[in-house]
């Protein structure tokens, strides 16, 4: 069993005990206990089951590389799925609950997957789930996504607040151990500006497990030191509990810092990200054990060497009592001391290698320990817990020598350095033939704006595993980080450190080296994957030779750890299988974060009102306090419509559709862009802006205009006035505005840099109020202070003047096909002048109108929308706007590339009106269904409906559609299957469905 | 997230502040030009693994258009400029020229 034991524990305060619970059930831990930990001496060896085929997991690791313990932690609205218990530090009243079982840990449906795990191979999902095609929505998604998905999703809004930090520094180390803070030292003395990152709670990283001395001195000492003298230089930063999360271009960082995790009372947010610009990186972020490829390598208490030793050292706790130790190297001799003098019974050391090791194989002999050279495990036994291993030689099939019981495998195939922030950016590898390792290349790391180096590894991420090599190697770097940044370090001696030498290491892909099929299928290298030697091996006899192409087919390093304990061994087994060597397979791309980070820490404050900010009109709060419906266009709220107590939404649409073409109604049409174009060149300017012609419009007058892309695509439509000689005012849509006046800048900065124009952007600048009915001329001649009449103030004219002693520019222009004026004001009058209005316009019946109002009168009418009949493929010829298009102009932005062939193809859909036949209302976007099927066996198409509404004013249905040879159809049937399961049929039309000969608006 | 000196107001921009604008230095064509230039013109770029010329816009700054020479593999950047020119500047092709031996990037090498 696992147990907490009397001794070791440093990390731990045995006088606090800490409650928490798991499934439910109530444990004891301690404070300063992981929650891995806490289990562990509560005897929870198996924590959850593995996502493919639900085998019972137990801890494998002791930190960020945790494959297996993933919990769902916290409940209701502070629940987040997939928690590494090996990161997570237990507090009072934690609760944590496994995953991947149905219905419970111990008992689970979803393990028969396991009974079939010969049917069920890589790529077993592609090759099986293709067809029938009618079999993927009934059967195959259903069964994919009840058994795929780590975890669950949150079902309530995240309680906990987040924060972004930008920070700059001259050298950002990240890794808090003995190397990273030998480099924050060095950088430090020189003067530079230092952050020193550490993801966990404690400095000094695994040295002081590992034992050894620095200077003479334990270790432990070193680090006591060498923080208070950091803490005491104020131009070093340090944060624990603080992830180095990737490293970006240009020497941006990403720091992941977890506030209270540790302590959820504690106030203020609960992750803050950190977004770091740095001159140097030192990455200081240590190694990571492999484990070893061999059958049952996944029962829970197999475990990594250097994890069992973190345990004991750390926690004081031990997966067993009874433990076997499987090596290749010397590093797993320290494990198999420590539990020795911890009084944890080692039965065997079986050492892959014919001739052991070095020092510490002779410690280990000399407390009585058996050591087997040459020895290897054939298979773990045992389910949901090891109950012993067979014996076999390394050299062999697997036959066993000899059965031995146990409750507990210690693993070691040597280790990693973690190259992952090194290559985030870039930074190469090298393969380290010696150590059966990649590391950073140093002739090719990330490069930076100047095209030099800003990303240096220290430590053991560099490769330099023993103490003093650790010391040493960081003093260089960080040495060389500091002077890169501009600051010179005094040259001091490295502290020295001093650890037992090892013998030198035997690759071990898999043990044992000829293990025989049904072993091979049992020996995991992916344990969150539940990939297996057998199934990359299979991915190489059926042709995948890319160690990319692998990694998709077999999901090996796919899931939230990303193979940090499987990629070496992953890729050591398909260079085997390709009889090529391991360099030449290389190894996957390495991608931030190192550890997955929380989406709240990403989004930052960034949530709820300050997500995104609201543009408002300066009449918004009338429209507010009169029933506005709201809808969002742009950043912008613009009112849909104005309920009245008692309406729906559709009611009070039709009354002002009806009370608009009948008395009057007023419209905010502030949000419409206006941008000002000025200057001696800005009638050629804007010649070269639209199809037509701007340059030749007289002062006083408007002309309606279109806005092509240079590839012919229709992209803004508007009024455009002339102001004076050299000044026009472009109305834009009102979600056009931004992009069009950047749109109009990049022309002139970058094409047409010797023209003399400006540009100015003045949408808020004015408010402007359409009125328009009938009555629109009465309600402003009753407000007074201009000639509004036919004669003055023609159709397409604007003026200057003033309405009831408010200054305006009033424009005569209609968007409803109404007799229809649109007054700008400066927006701080608006609301002055919409009050006036609507109380002069009562005695005439005026009421507000909402956007779909102002759609359906424009709709009646014929008049086009940019993005209902545009859609990015759409040209102003498709639409019948030909008259709009100038023949005069030599060029404008869009007319050479409506002369492609693409462009000019008489089966392009062209624009036509839709009236059903019973009189009912189109669906939106459906499409007309012409004879016969596609290859995909759809119904081919022939047109489709670009707007459609119910016309109060005709007392029906019409709509405007895109239809092959539309216009030269008028009157045939269509046939537009809805999603409601009903057919419409409707009539091909003229898309003016009111008032055609325009007798309403030139009043 | 890259910086880049923008060359109007000398600003050390961080790429959030930019606005990307694809390849620089295309030459316009426009009626009365051939199918195969117009659409070379609209559609046919370098992006090349090496170095580029790239134009940016200060977008969230003064709102200028400059270009960049960087490279697309180091992310080195050899100069920034004003947008209004159709040639690289004589000095940022020396520093390309120097550093890169034998580098061409359409007319220019
Ligand atoms: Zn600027």
């Amino acid at each position: 069993m696992s147990t907490r034991i009397a001794s070791h524990g440093r990390l731990i305060d045995r006088n606090t005990t800490v409650s928490f619970t798991f499934n439910g059930k109530s444990f004891i831990g301690h404070a300063g206990d992981t929650l891995a930990s806490a289990l562990m001496a509560n005897d929870q060896m198996m924590i959850g089951r593995s996502f493919k085929y639900h085998r019972p997991r137990g801890l494998v690791a002791s930190g960020a590389e945790e494959p297996n313990a993933l919990v769902g932690l916290g409940t209701g609205s502070r629940f987040e799925p997939n928690q590494r218990a090996t990161t997570t530090e237990l507090f009072d009243g934690l609760s944590a609950r496994s995953q991947n079982h149905w219905p419970s840990l111990e008992h689970d449906i979803g393990a028969i997957n396991s009974l079939f795990a010969r049917f069920l191979p890589a790529g077993f999902y592609y090759k099986t789930f293709m067809y029938p095609r009618s079999f993927w929505k009934s059967v195959y998604e259903p069964f994919i996504r009840q058994s795929a998905g780590l975890g669950q999703v949150p079902t309530e809004r995240d309680a906990d607040t987040y924060e972004h930090f930008y920070a700059f520094t001259d050298v950002l180390v990240i890794g808090g151990g003995v190397a990273g803070l030998q480099a924050a030292l060095t950088a430090g003395r020189a003067g530079a500006k230092v952050l020193l990152m550490e993801q966990s709670a404690h400095w000094g990283g695994r040295a002081p497990v590992d034992g050894g001395t620095i200077d003479g001195a334990p270790v432990e000492e070193f680090v006591e030191q060498a923080v208070s003298e950091l803490e005491a230089m104020p131009n070093v930063t340090l944060r624990n509990r603080c992830m180095g999360a990737g490293i970006y271009d240009h020497g941006y960082a990403l720091g992941y810092e977890r506030l209270t995790d540790h302590g959820p009372a504690q106030p203020g947010p609960r992750h803050r990200l950190w977004r770091i610009r740095a001159k140097q990186i030192v990455t200081a972020t240590g190694a990571i054990e492999r484990p070893l490829a061999f059958a049952g390598n996944d029962v829970p208490g197999v475990m990594l060497a250097s994890a069992m030793r973190d345990y004991v050292v750390n926690y004081g706790v031990t997966p067993g009592q009874r433990v076997i130790v499987a090596t290749n190297n010397d590093d797993a001799y320290r494990t198999a001391i420590t539990l020795h003098e911890a009084g944890v019974q080692v039965l065997r050391i079986l050492d892959a290698r014919n001739s052991g090791g070095g020092p510490l194989m002779s410690v280990a002999r000399e407390l009585g320990i058996r050591i087997d050279c040459g020895r290897a495990i054939g298979k773990v036994k045992g389910g949901k817990r090891v109950t012993g291993v067979s014996v076999c030689a390394q050299e062999g099939q697997g036959g066993a020598l000899e059965d031995v019981a146990c409750d507990a495998v210690a693993m070691s195939g040597g280790w990693s350095p973690v190259v992952h922030l090194w290559s985030h950016c870039g930074g190469k590898l090298t393969w380290d033939d010696a150590h059966a390792m990649f590391r950073p290349d140093p002739q090719r790391p990330p490069t930076g704006a100047d095209g030099l180096g800003y990303v240096t590894a220290a430590g053991a991420a560099n490769g330099a595993l023993a103490l003093d090599a650790v010391l040493e190697d960081a003093t260089v770097a960080a040495s060389a980080a500091a002077r890169a940044a501009g600051f010179k370090s005094k040259s001091v001696a490295p502290p020295q450190g001093a650890a037992s030498p090892e013998a030198p290491l035997e690759p071990v892909w898999l043990m044992p080296r000829q293990a025989e099929t049904p072993l091979r299928m049992k020996s995991w290298l992916d344990y969150q994957n539940d990939v297996k030697v057998s199934d990359v091996q299979l991915a190489a006899r059926e042709g995948y030779e890319s160690v990319e192409h692998t990694k998709r087919y077999t999901t090996l390093g796919m899931a939230t750890d990303q193979g940090k304990l499987s990629n070496i061994n992953g890729l050591a087994t398909l260079a085997d299988a390709l009889q090529a060597e391991i360099p030449q397979v290389g190894t996957t791309t390495f991608r931030p974060p190192y550890t997955p980070i929380s989406m709240g820490a990403i989004a930052g404050e960034a949530r709820g009102e300050v997500f995104q900010p609201i543009r408002k009109t300066p009449m918004h709060d009338w429209h507010e306090a009169h029933g506005a419906e709201w809808e969002p266009v742009g950043h912008w709220r613009r009112p849909y419509a104005y309920r009245r107590p008692g309406e729906s939404t559709h009611d009070a649409v039709m009354r002002e559709v009806k009370n608009t073409r009948e008395a009057v109604g007023m419209l905010d049409a502030s949000t419409l862009g206006k941008i000002l174009v000025k200057g001696p060149d800005a009638g050629r300017f804007l010649d070269m802006m639209y199809t037509n012609m701007m340059s030749t419009l007289k002062p006083g007058k408007c002309r309606y205009g279109l806005m092509c892309s240079e590839n012919g695509f229709l992209i803004d439509d508007g009024v455009v006035a002339r102001i004076d000689d050299d000044t026009w005012l472009c109305h834009t849509t009102t979600g056009g505005a931004d992009r069009i006046h950047a749109h109009m800048e990049e022309w002139l900065q970058t094409e047409w840099w010797d023209w003399q124009v400006y540009t100015a952007n003045l949408t808020e600048q004015y408010a402007q109020i359409a009125v328009v009915g009938p009555m629109a001329r009465t309600v402003l001649e009753t407000l007074g202070g201009m000639d509004l009449s036919k004669e003055s103030l023609g159709f397409m004219e604007w003026r200057d003047g003033a309405l009831g002693g408010i200054p305006v520019r009033v424009y005569r222009i209609s968007f409803s096909g109404e007799l229809s004026y649109e007054i700008a004001v400066p927006a701080s009058l608006g609301q002055a002048l919409w009050d006036k209005i609507a109380d002069v316009g009562a005695a005439y019946r005026i009421m507000p109108y909402g956007t779909e109002c102002l759609h359906i009168l424009r709709a009646e009418k014929g008049f086009i929308m940019i993005g209902d009949e545009t859609d990015g493929t759409v040209i102003p010829q498709d639409l019948g706007l030909h008259w709009a298009i100038s023949k005069k102009k030599e060029d404008f932005l869009g007319k050479r590339a409506q002369e492609r062939s693409h462009m000019t193809d008489p089966d392009r859909w062209k624009l036509v009106g839709l009236e059903t036949t019973d009189g009912s209302t189109l669906p939106d976007g459906a499409y007309a269904v012409a004879e016969g099927v596609n290859p995909n066996g759809q119904r081919n198409v022939q047109g489709r409906v670009t707007s459609t509404y119910h016309s109060p004013t005709l007392g029906r249905g019409i709509a405007m559609g895109l239809v092959l040879h539309g216009p030269d159809r008028m009157g045939e049937l269509l046939e537009f299957p809805g999603t409601d399961g009903k057919t419409y049929t409707a009539k091909i039309t003229d898309p003016v469905f009111y008032d055609k000969d325009g007798e309403k608006q030139n009043v | 997230m890259l910086i880049l000196r923008c060359p109007y107001c000398g600003v050390d921009a961080d790429e959030t502040e930019l606005a990307p604008g694809g390849e620089a230095h295309l030459k316009r064509f426009g009626p009365g030009s051939g199918d195969d230039d117009f659409h070379d013109y609209l559609f046919t770029r370098e992006n090349p693994r090496g170095v580029h010329f790239e134009r940016w816009r200060h977008a969230h700054g003064c709102g200028k258009w400059f270009h960049a020479a960087r490279a697309t593999d180091t992310l080195q950047v050899f100069g920034t400029y004003p947008a209004q020119t159709s040639e690289p500047p004589k000095e940022v092709l020396a520093l390309i020229r120097a550093a890169r031996p034998g580098w061409s990037w359409r007319e220019f090498a």
